[in-house]
């Protein structure tokens, strides 16, 4: 993986000078780098990217760009860059939100932006845990997780957003790490050049409240092996890792999702004629 | 007039059968042949809840003048079968002197028809059907009512031709020679209401639905992008728009559900597109967390609400002017936006066009409050005139000077801020749903909470709105209003017309304008009222409600309301508005 050409002024030419909310050691202050440094590498002019949130600690991030943003409702991110990216295909829309965001009262429209395919980017920063109101299970949340609202944890099965993605029809699926900012950062490039629905994993600890997930640091890996174009082996892949193979892990080549458009339109008084008697 | 009071000048014909039997065909072919000829008319339908093989009835009135009510009573009803017709028979109103036509391949008359008193004529409509190639009862019945009431057969004949095709087609000769044959069987039957005398071929007259109308205005309104999730009985207006919409350069995509739809309109319209979708109740519902956010970020954004019976699944195929409480007051915060509500057919261009023109003027969500009346109905009409509204969203222009100074949500006078369009080198901003400062950054500092809240306010409140805010009608000098909205206003209008006829006059005031409040407007149109009557189709009078509570009313107010599904007829508000009046 290559480390981004690009200096570290050009980054913060992206970032506004909004101090974040975030928890000192938060896992997302390095992922706003990786996404800053991937707007550098591709050289975008800042009035051409629109970053879309929802509602959560990660869903703060488009406050802290200088590009334009949106931090919208709880869940309904993805939902809210489709309708943008359709009405104007000439902005690069990049899609940022956490785990609970997405996965939970997002789901549906994870899936739906999945299988459209509009050219969106979507940054998913992952710390399997409701942050925002200090610490309840999200669905990528291990079942034996203890929180004041799931006693004993919540003995369910946590949700693989990848496997998800992967079968709801997303064309470039990939995990990055926060505490890997370059290769994040590599993999935000790879996602916004690939036309379609890209997602990006990144695990994102919450050091407030999962400590534990200081660990990931060493359980983190590079996948084993290149990224691979085959749904079958993609499956089998995303199905039997543990979770922390970082990488491209699949890229597909699904046409984007474009609605059709007339390029010499009518006017209103022409399609008005249908009505006559 | 008959014993019901329904105006002679019109005639009233129903068509019944089960789904499939062709009597929605016949319904629509039966208004474009009138239409031809000359003549106004509205096309009601009337459906159960099945998907395929459920009743329907086709309702047709045919006028010389405008129609925008059904009336008392059907003159006319032909059954092609009887099918659940103790469901809807309640929906057909009959006289004494109406005229049932029923085939005795389904049995004896069903007894709800009986009781009525009609004159009942059998005649063997499938038989005569089978008698001809392809023959088809529904076109016998087509034929049935032109020969009963003069249509001329001109004017049928291209009203079947549109639909069929060439002359060639054998559907169209099989129709052809089951309408003749119709027409020669009406021959033998005897009725004495006749189409009225056209004055002129109805050539330049438009034939429309409200769904079709209000997916019009829009597009004249400059909606160039539409998110939708299907839902009865709003779903035409999507599906007009589908076909529409590419037409005049614009984009529609199907959402996965309403929160995707509210939410894919709000990113459209942040991108400078203006954005529109519709939906009914339920879908409503759904919508008012997204909505509330492009209240709080100031995005302008469309919603029409073709109202049906509710509350929950409710009544999806009949109407009810029963989401006007959610419409005002679903938003939680408060959240000022825009709520307007057309005043028939016709009106739904109009007021879908002044939607977009309000919501794009002030960067404000607007609701279109129509129903399933308005929405599924179809009317002939003059061709409704484009106002050509000088709808411009106020953007901002950035200069290298103003860039570091700009702020998306500045306290401007008059509460509306200039908007950077993404794509506009440093207009940069996070729109937000959280309050703000001037400059789009989060804030919950006081000071900020109260200017916000009081800019998103003063921005509607202070807006000149004009007379589009209310439809007032009748005689000034009347000490007598009837206040009423949206669909209502069709058969309040004729009872007014009847009772004038009768030499009591009243004034009409029905508002366009829901949300904001105008209470100084209504107390202006109020001048000199001692009292007022409010007509509405709701079971908890949510509008007399609305009234009595945000309106300074100079004068006692009485209410007049009842839930869907059946319509307010014009002999009913008559009975009403007369009790009331001389009380």
């Amino acid at each position: 993986m290559n480390t981004p050409a690009v200096t570290a002024s050009a980054a913060r030419a992206y970032k506004s000078d909004v101090k974040p909310v975030w928890c000192p050691g938060c896992g997302d202050f390095t992922v706003l780098s990786s996404i800053t440094k991937a707007f550098a590498e591709l050289e975008l002019p800042p009035e051409q990217i629109a970053v879309i949130s929802g509602i959560g600690c990660s869903s703060r991030a488009p406050a802290y760009l200088n590009t334009y943003g949106f931090h919208g409702v709880h869940g309904r991110a993805t939902a809210l860059a489709t309708g943008l990216k359709l009405a104007r295909p000439d902005l690069t829309v990049v899609v940022t939100g956490g785990d609970g965001d997405g996965f939970s009262i997002g789901g549906n429209h994870f899936l739906h932006a999945c299988r459209r395919n509009v050219d969106l980017t979507y940054v998913v920063m992952d710390n399997r845990v409701y942050g925002m109101t200090k610490g309840q299970p999200s669905p990528t949340t291990e079942p034996d997780w203890d929180s004041a609202l799931t006693p004993g944890g919540t003995g369910l099965r946590a949700f693989n957003p990848l496997v998800i993605a992967l079968a709801s029809g997303a064309n470039f699926i990939a995990r990055g790490f926060s505490g890997d900012p370059n290769g994040t950062a590599q993999l935000i490039v790879e996602a916004i050049k690939t036309p379609g629905f890209s997602f990006v994993e990144v695990l994102s600890p919450c050091v407030t409240f999962r400590p534990d997930q200081r660990e990931w640091r060493t359980m983190v890996r590079p996948a084993p092996v290149s990224p691979t174009h085959d749904i079958g082996s993609a499956a089998r892949r995303l199905m039997t890792d543990d979770g922390f193979n970082l990488g491209v892990l699949y890229t597909g080549n699904r046409a984007p999702y474009q609605p059709p458009r007339k390029t010499a339109p009518a006017t209103p008084s022409e399609i008005e004629r249908q009505f006559a008697v | 007039m008959s014993e019901n009071g329904s105006q002679s000048n019109s005639v009233s014909i129903a068509l019944t059968g089960s789904g499939g039997a062709g009597v929605i065909t016949a319904g629509a072919m039966l208004l474009d042949a009138a239409a031809r000829a000359g003549c106004y008319g509205l096309f009601v339908r009337s459906s159960g809840p099945q998907i395929r093989g459920g009743e329907a009835a086709a309702m047709v009135r045919l006028s010389a003048q405008h129609v925008e009510a059904q009336d008392d009573v059907f003159h006319i009803l032909i059954g092609l079968d009887w099918h659940n017709i103790e469901r809807f028979a309640v929906e057909l109103p009959l006289a004494t002197d109406s005229l049932v036509i029923a085939d005795p391949a389904n049995g004896p008359p069903p007894a709800v028809i009986v009781k009525t008193g009609a004159r009942i004529v059998e005649l063997h409509l499938k038989d005569m059907a089978k008698e001809i190639p392809q023959g088809r009862p529904n076109m016998i019945a087509l034929g049935l009512v032109a020969g009963l009431t003069g249509l001329a057969e001109d004017a049928l004949k291209a009203a079947l031709a549109k639909v069929l095709g060439s002359k060639r087609s054998t559907a169209l000769q099989a129709s052809l020679a089951a309408v003749q044959a119709g027409i020669a069987a009406a021959a033998g039957v005897g009725f004495d209401r006749r189409l009225p005398a056209a004055a002129n071929s109805g050539h330049g007259r438009w034939q429309i639905s409200g769904n079709q109308a209000a997916g019009l205005g829009a597009i004249r309104g400059g909606v160039r992008f539409v998110a939708a999730y299907p839902i009865t009985p709003a779903t035409e207006v999507l599906e007009w728009l589908a076909a529409n919409l590419t037409k005049v350069g614009g984009t529609l995509v199907q959402a996965e559900d309403e929160l995707a739809s509210i939410n894919m309109i709000i990113g459209a319209s942040y991108g400078g597109t203006p954005a529109l979708t519709a939906t009914s109740g339920p879908g409503l519902a759904l919508m008012t967390e997204s909505i509330g956010l492009a209240v709080a970020s100031e995005v302008p954004i469309v919603v029409i609400d073709v109202m049906r019976g509710g509350p929950s699944t409710g009544i999806p195929t009949k109407s009810e002017q029963s989401d006007l409480n959610i419409a005002l007051f679903g938003l939680h915060g408060d959240a000022p936006h825009i709520v307007v509500a057309p005043t028939s057919i016709a009106n739904c261009v109009f007021t879908a066009n002044w939607a977009v023109h309000l919501a794009e003027s002030m960067q404000v969500p607007t609701l279109l409050l129509s129903d399933q009346f308005l929405g599924q109905s179809r009317a002939i009409i003059e061709p409704p005139a484009d106002l050509a509204f000088a709808t411009r969203r106020l953007t901002a222009e950035i200069t290298e000077s103003t860039a570091a100074g700009y702020q998306r949500y500045a306290l401007a006078a008059g509460g509306v801020s200039p908007m950077a369009i993404p794509g506009t080198p440093g207009g940069q901003y996070t729109a937000d749903g959280l309050e703000h400062t001037p400059r789009g950054m989060p804030s919950s500092q006081v000071a900020d909470h109260m200017s916000q809240l009081d800019k998103r306010r003063d921005k509607i409140l202070g807006f000149e709105y004009g007379d589009h805010w209310a439809d007032i009608a009748g005689d000034a000098e009347s000490e007598l209003a009837v206040i009423t909205w949206g669909s209502a206003a069709g058969p309040v209008r004729e009872a007014l017309s009847r009772l004038r006829a009768r030499g009591q006059v009243f004034r009409l005031i029905a508002p366009r304008l829901l949300a904001p409040a105008s209470p100084t407007r209504m107390a202006a149109a109020l001048r000199g009222v001692k009292r007022a009557l409010v007509i509405e189709q709701s079971h908890s009078a949510q509008f007399f409600h609305y009234l009595k509570g945000y309106f300074d009313l100079p004068c006692p107010v009485a209410s007049y309301h009842r839930p869907g599904p059946l319509p307010l007829r014009p002999h009913e508000l008559v009975e009403q508005i007369a009790k009331w009046s001389a009380a």
